[in-house]
Order: C-alpha cells, then structure tokens, then sequence
C-alpha cells in the first residue's frame, strides 16, 4: 500500500469516489440484466444523475464560491430548451444519431453559460446578497418566456413568434419546433444511465480538478476574504464569472439529459421552478456546502427516499424547509459550534475505546 | 385618457410596492441582511385577514387589526428563531436560513389552506371616482393606497429621524459596535425594526389584495422580488429611496403590461434591476459605502 500513500490526497478521494460510482453503476446494470430491479427503480437511475450533476455544479457556486443562486432550475431549463430544440430541428438528419446528442449537450452547456455569464457580468462585480434576488428572477422569469416563445421550421427556416402558432406562417410541410406553453414534443430518448452516469463522474473531476487548481484557489480566497485576495492581485470578477458560468454550464447539461429521458418537455413551476431549485439547493446544503462528494450522496438519497417513504410527500417541501434552517444554524450559532466541540463523534469515540482500554 | 388611468393604476401599484420595500430596506439598513420572508408575511397577512372575514366573519377593521398583530408577532419570531442565532454567521449561511423561513411559510400556508386559489373579497369600501365625464376612473382602492401610502412615508421618516427608538435605528445601521458602546441595545432595535417592517407587510397585503383578489401560497412572492427591486432601484438603505423606487416600478410595470406585452412584464421588470446594477448599483438615492478594511 505504500504506493497508494504516495498519491497526493486529492487524488486519492478522486479515484474513491469515481471508483464508488462506477460500483454502483456496475451492480445497477448487473441487477437490471438479472431483472433483479423494478421498474420504479430503473426509471429513477437517469434521475439520480442529473440530480447529482446539478447538485455538484450548484455547489460550485454555493460552496467554493461562496454566493447564493436561486435560479439553479432556471439554467437548467435553458439548456434542457436548447438542448431539445436542436435534437428536434434536426430530428431527421444528425439529430437522431449519438453525434448529435453530443452535440445537443453541447450546445445546452454553451447556452445555459451564456446566461450565466450575462447575469454574472451585471451582479458578480457588486457586493450583496445580488445574486440571489436576480437568479431568483431570472428563474422565474425564463418559464415565463419560454411558455410565450413559438418556433417553427419550414422549407424557408425557422420562424418566430411571441404570439401564437398560427403568427408562425408555416408553410404546409413546416413543423412546430417549441409550440409555447406545450413546450417541446418528440424529443428522441437519448438519455441512457451510462451516458448519464459518465458525464456525472467528468463534471465530478471537472469540479475537483478546479478546486485543486490555481483557478480553485483564487477562487476560495475570493471566497473566504474578498479584500485579501483583492489585495494580492486576483482578477475578482474574472474569477467569479469562471465558477458561475461552469456551474451554469453543467445545470444546462444536466438540463439536456433530463429533456431527452423525457417525451415532451414542458417548462412548468413543477421541473424548472422555484421549488426545484430549493432542492438543489437543499442537497447542497444536507451534503455540505463546499463538499462535492457529499453532495451527490444528499441528492441520492434525497431523491430515493420520497420514493420509499409516499406517505410523507405532503410534507416533502415543509421537511426541506426546516432542514435548511436547522442545519444552517446548527453549523453556524455560536452556542452550536461551542456545544459540537464539547461532543464530537472523535471525542466520544475516542473516550469510549479509552474506557474500554482500562477496563480490559 | 387611457395613458393617465394606467399611469393612476401604476402609482397605486407602485405605493404597495413601496409599502413592502420598506420593509426590505430598513431590515437592510440596519440588520445587513436581506430578509427572503419578507414577502411571504404579506401572504400570510392576507390569509389571516381571509380566514377572519370568511370563515369567522368578523368586521373588516377587526380582521385588518389581527392581521397587523399576528404579522408583527410572526416578523418579531422569525427574527428571534431563525436570524438572531446567526448574528456573527457570514452572510451566506443567514441568507440561506432566510430562504428556508420563507419556504417553510409557503408550504405551511399550503399545506393549511390548500393549494386553490382563495378570492380575496375587498375590503375598502370606498366608491370609485368617475372624472371627466365618466371616461377615467379611479378605483376605490388607488383612492385609499396612494394617501396611505404617503402617511406611512411621512411618520416612518418623522419616526426614524425624531424618536429615541428611530435614532438608535440610525446609530445601529452605521456602526453596530459603536452602537453597543452607546449603551443602544442592539438586539432590541433590530426586533423593532423587524416588527414594523412586518406591520407594514400586513398593511400592503390588504391593499395589494383588496385590488388583485387572489391569493395562493406562493402570491407573496413576486412582489416580495419586486419590492426588493425597488429598493434596489431606490437605493437600499433608504427611506425616500424605497418610495420612489416602488412608485417607478409599479408605473413601469403598468405601462409595460399595458403597452409592451402582459406576459413579458415580469421580464420587464427585471430588466430594469439588470440596468440599475449596471448603471448605479447604489440606487437613486443610496449612498456610495466606503469599505473600511
């Protein structure tokens, strides 16, 4: 084992977690040749990816940069609309094939990071609690858009519209690409859990090899005393738009999986809204804001357990609430912080193995 | 004509808007957080003052005073529960557990009241104003709001600037050590603050309700954000800022709704936050903070 030692620490979490996922990944495919899992189950195992992706890439902006998105869902819309408008418009040339998945992702990254950056340039060079309020607009008011947006394509192009399906002027064989508040149809499924499943473990290094990097650590500073790291020459801004844009992109991905594991993709307050972005945020915030690796555990969980347990569905939204309130002040009140030194798991541990020692 | 009774209906917008900027902006000035509840109490006011009328039947001015109360209690507790043990946390961790106060007022109103949409009966019962030969009219609520609204700014300012209470508001926005020193008790302002900040919540919910009768769990929230953008649009921080701000917003609102597009209003809306931080991220009337390291 002496060699495992000599890789340097982040290394050796990488290799664990990326090792773990493809574990669970092996067992799941295993257990679905086998027939051993439900359907219920097998339909939840794309979700769980793009869960995790978004969570990850949500805590980006959260843990490692230290500022407040609420329109995490938005982004996510963005892209899941690019993504699936390109798969359609091009439904019978490129877009049926693997290529053009890749590049229907692609192109969901490029377009949810597009937003991003515009939003980040105006909000990320000010001081305050900013970002918040307008990721929160944002978020709620791309649904909004996009359910008056009308697109249609015919021998002529594309054309637009703000109005209605018939303002389109198709001609006869023309189709209706994004058909306002019923959103995309016939998007092809190309979504698979081991696509899925790959772009989860390449945003995870894509993330950890950033924390890691020049880039990470300018980052970090900025986070932890802006006026410091100001001071010592880091580019604030440049380096802010660098995390919120990746992390924008990766919801956008994480959008694009989601808009092509389903038939017809509609924006609703229900997959792009508030709601959602809260639980994104709720799975950063159990996992640990700041831990990656934490994060994909919370959604995983956060995402079986409702399953499981139905009964408490009502309630779902009432217990994430509380969950951010009493984790927040748990790890942030004085008293709180004073009391988890006073009884760390270590500290038990360590005096009951003591007791034990001299007992023995 | 037209033009004028839009620019009339904006202005009464615009003075709820301003009603529930205060709030956003005097928690600001003095507690440096932004307070995400906010424009859930204003929810909440209006189904206390639904309930009490409805179900109960109880005179309007009674509904309307139990609705102040339990709003001021409800802004005096989250303040107490969720806030204060955060005092010295960055402000990343207060934000969030705002967050979490306003999400867990929204599911509880909707896990109470359901999620259909309750009609809001209004409660002013003042007649419309017909001028100029019946072709504008200005609705009984414009009549209440704008007036009301210019009493609340003229007594919160009198208030801040004349009180013992309203001073130590002052003292403890600018420097809350110097404040201690003082003898001011801190912890007491910042309740106060909270507390009014709430009542005005429960008084821009009747008026916001009274003239857009319906009411769900989640209709606090946009002009929750909205509000807050007037205050941003004003200057955070700022009394008079927040009043201009939420009168400009709700005129530019209208008069997108009315002129641009209904369904893009929003968007509107938010465009114009987008240009205030480009332009002059410290509002109108705000004030440059210098940074002292």
């Amino acid at each position: 084992m002496k060699k495992w030692n000599t890789i340097n620490k982040s290394t050796r979490n990488n290799i664990i977690t990326i090792g773990v996922i493809v574990v669970i990944y092996a067992v799941c495919q295993l257990m679905i040749a086998a027939g051993a899992m439900s359907n219920l189950m097998q339909g939840l195992l794309v979700p769980l990816c793009y869960y995790s992706i978004l969570a990850i890439s949500l805590n980006l902006t959260v843990g490692i940069l230290g500022e407040l998105s609420l329109g995490h869902a938005g982004f996510m819309c963005v892209g899941a609309f690019a993504g699936a408008f390109f798969s359609k418009s091009t439904q019978n040339g490129i877009g049926s094939s693997f290529v053009g998945f890749l590049i229907a992702l692609l192109l969901g990254a490029i377009a949810a990071a597009l937003f991003g950056a515009l939003i980040g340039v105006v909000v990320l060079r000010l001081r305050g609690d900013y970002l918040a309020i307008v990721t929160l607009a944002f978020g709620e008011i791309i649904k909004n858009v996009i359910n008056v947006l009308y697109i249609g394509l015919d021998g002529k192009g594309f054309h637009f519209s703000m109005k209605d399906s018939e303002a389109l002027n198709l001609e006869e064989n023309g189709t209706i690409i994004i058909n306002g508040a019923k959103g995309i149809t016939g998007t092809p499924k190309h979504t698979t859990f081991t696509i899925a499943a790959l772009l989860l473990i390449a945003a995870y290094l894509i993330i950890s090899n950033l924390i890691h990097s020049r880039s990470g650590r300018a980052i970090q500073a900025i986070r932890d005393n802006r006026i410091a790291a100001e001071s010592v020459g880091i580019d604030i801004t440049g380096f802010k738009l660098l995390a919120f844009t990746l992390s924008a992109a990766m919801a956008g991905v994480a959008g694009v999986l989601y808009s092509h594991n389903i038939s017809t993709l509609v924006a609703t307050p229900k997959n792009f809204g508030y709601n959602m972005s809260i639980m994104i945020l709720v799975f950063v915030v159990l996992g640990g804001i700041g831990n990656i690796r934490g994060s994909i555990i919370a959604a995983v969980i956060l995402t079986l357990l409702p399953e499981y347990l139905r009964f408490l569905q009502d309630y779902r939204m009432l217990i994430y609430a509380i969950v951010l309130i009493v984790i927040m002040i748990f790890n942030w009140n004085p008293t709180c912080i004073a009391w988890r030194k006073n009884h760390s798991l270590r500290d038990i541990l360590h005096s009951l193995t003591g007791k034990n020692k001299k007992e023995a | 004509m037209s033009f004028i009774s839009y620019l009339i209906k904006g202005i009464s917008l615009g003075s709820v808007y301003s009603i529930i900027a205060l709030g956003y902006t005097m928690v600001y000035g003095i507690a440096k957080m932004l307070n995400f509840a906010h424009g859930d109490v204003i929810m909440v006011g209006g189904y206390v003052i639904f309930t009490v009328m409805s179900m109960i039947g109880l005179n309007p001015f009674v509904a309307v005073l139990l609705s102040i109360i339990l709003c001021t209690l409800l802004g005096i507790t989250i303040e107490r529960v969720a806030y204060k043990p955060l005092r010295s946390a960055s402000s990343l961790a207060v934000l969030i557990t705002a967050i979490g106060v306003s999400y867990l007022l929204q599911n509880l109103a909707l896990l109470i009241f359901g999620a259909d949409t309750k009609s809001f009966t209004s409660i002013i019962a003042v007649p419309a104003l017909k001028l100029a030969d019946g072709r504008l009219t200005i609705s009984g609520e414009t009549l209440v709001t704008i007036p009301l609204c210019i009493l609340i700014m003229v007594l919160l300012t009198v208030f801040v600037k004349r009180s013992k209470t309203g001073r130590s508001m002052q003292a403890v926005s600018e420097d809350k050590a110097a404040a201690v020193l003082m003898g001011i008790n801190v912890n007491k302002t910042i309740a106060i603050t909270f507390a009014i900040g709430s009542s005005l919540a429960a008084v821009a919910s009747v008026l916001m309700f009274s003239a857009y009768p319906s009411l769900t769990s989640t209709s606090g929230s946009m002009p929750g954000i909205k509000a807050f953008v007037a205050a941003v649009f004003g200057g955070i921080g700022s009394i008079p800022g927040a009043m201009l701000g939420g009168i400009l917003l709700g005129v530019i609102e209208i008069l997108g709704r009315a002129y641009i597009s209904s369904q893009l209003a929003d968007a509107i809306v938010f465009l114009i936050l987008i240009i205030v931080l480009l332009v002059k991220p410290t509002g109108i009337l705000g004030k440059k903070i210098q940074e002292k390291v």
